[in-house]
């Protein structure tokens, strides 16, 4: 088995930014009240990164990828996670056949 | 039996209704960490770093979008800030739940190491009847954190042997696991705009500037879109 440093550095950071999220709450707690614009801003950062991190797949690497997800997004609003990922890949992998 | 008698809280029935609460979570988590394994294996991280990453970050959402974009040498700036926007709702998640546990200082400092969006949904749920106890969460967070690592760290060594993921589709398996969760954001008109602007501008940015600068772009732009997009004199 292998670490490699760098990648033990990034996975530490990452650990370590994590945990300062997680805590950061119990010293803001008597402080932290996100209300109208500021509070849509704060609740729209997981989608926001979510769908960034995957525009690229999705959007711009060709026609089986686009249709399929647009597929998988029709599948989400009905089925639960594992069943629109199954969905998902099932789409991608039927479409790259017949494209 | 948790049920009988709602007053009295011990630390028995408090594990007993954390591991009943968790045990459903913990079944739905379970190939989702086979299949985070699998591909971080794919993408060239070996079954101890796949290992470490899931015990130490712990953060499905985070640990997905380092993977998406993982490349060799791992550029440790971009994955930190892309981890800190992914998981600065931790923080809101915290406030609200503080004055809810029943924990002293330190004791709340241990256990938000293993803050996660269940843990703390099925906890705010319990805070509607009852404090939410040592016990409780910690069972929660031992079940959740044992099954998330040892699930990953099984998927890395099966991924080792499955060889290239696009021809199973499993690279897009990513795609569709993230527009699930995104749809768990719901349809609102502020999601919506959000979701538009956010793909819109990473997929340019990923078009003409190249990776990694399409994740904090896109996401600057739709919390820019969100922040425009809610009305101004909105209750939360």
């Amino acid at each position: 088995m292998s670490l490699d440093t760098t990648t033990l550095i990034a996975i530490l950071a990452m650990a370590l930014v994590t945990y300062f999220t997680r805590i950061a709450g119990l010293f803001v707690a008597d402080r932290l009240v996100l209300t109208g614009r500021a509070k849509a801003a704060f609740d729209a950062i997981p989608p926001a990164v979510l769908v960034a991190v995957i525009a690229p797949t999705a959007l711009t690497t060709g026609w089986a990828e686009a249709i399929a997800a647009a597929i998988t997004a029709v599948a989400a609003f009905r089925l639960p996670l594992l069943g629109t990922v199954a969905v998902g890949v099932i789409a991608v992998v039927v479409l790259r056949n017949l494209i | 039996m948790d049920q009988a008698n709602p007053f009295v809280s011990t630390p028995r029935r408090d594990i007993q209704a954390g591991l009943r609460d968790i045990a459903p979570v913990a079944v739905a988590a379970l190939p989702i960490g086979l299949l985070f394994g699998a591909i971080a294996a794919a993408k060239g991280m070996s079954t101890l770093e796949v290992m470490l990453m899931s015990a130490l970050v712990f953060a499905g959402g985070a640990q997905f979008a380092a993977i998406e974009t993982w490349i060799h040498p791992a550029p440790i700036l971009t994955l930190a800030f892309a981890t800190l926007l992914i998981n600065a709702r931790h923080v809101l998640m915290g406030a609200s739940l503080t004055p809810k546990v029943r924990m002293s200082r330190v004791q709340t400092l241990l256990a938000y190491f293993f803050l996660t969006d269940e843990a703390w949904a099925l906890s705010e749920r319990r805070a509607l009847e009852r404090p939410v106890t040592g016990a409780y969460w910690f069972v929660m967070a031992v079940v959740l954190w044992a099954n998330w690592t040892l699930s990953s760290t099984i998927g890395a060594i099966l991924g080792s042997f499955l060889g290239s993921p696009e021809r199973i589709g499993a690279d897009f398996a990513f795609t569709a696991l993230f527009i699930g969760l995104v749809a768990g954001f719901g349809k609102s008109r502020v999601t919506l705009v959000t979701v538009a602007s956010s793909a819109a501008v990473a997929a340019l940015v990923h078009y003409f500037i190249g990776a990694p600068w399409h994740v904090a772009s896109g996401a600057l732009a739709g919390i820019a879109a969100a922040y425009l997009a809610a009305p101004q004199e909105a209750r939360s």
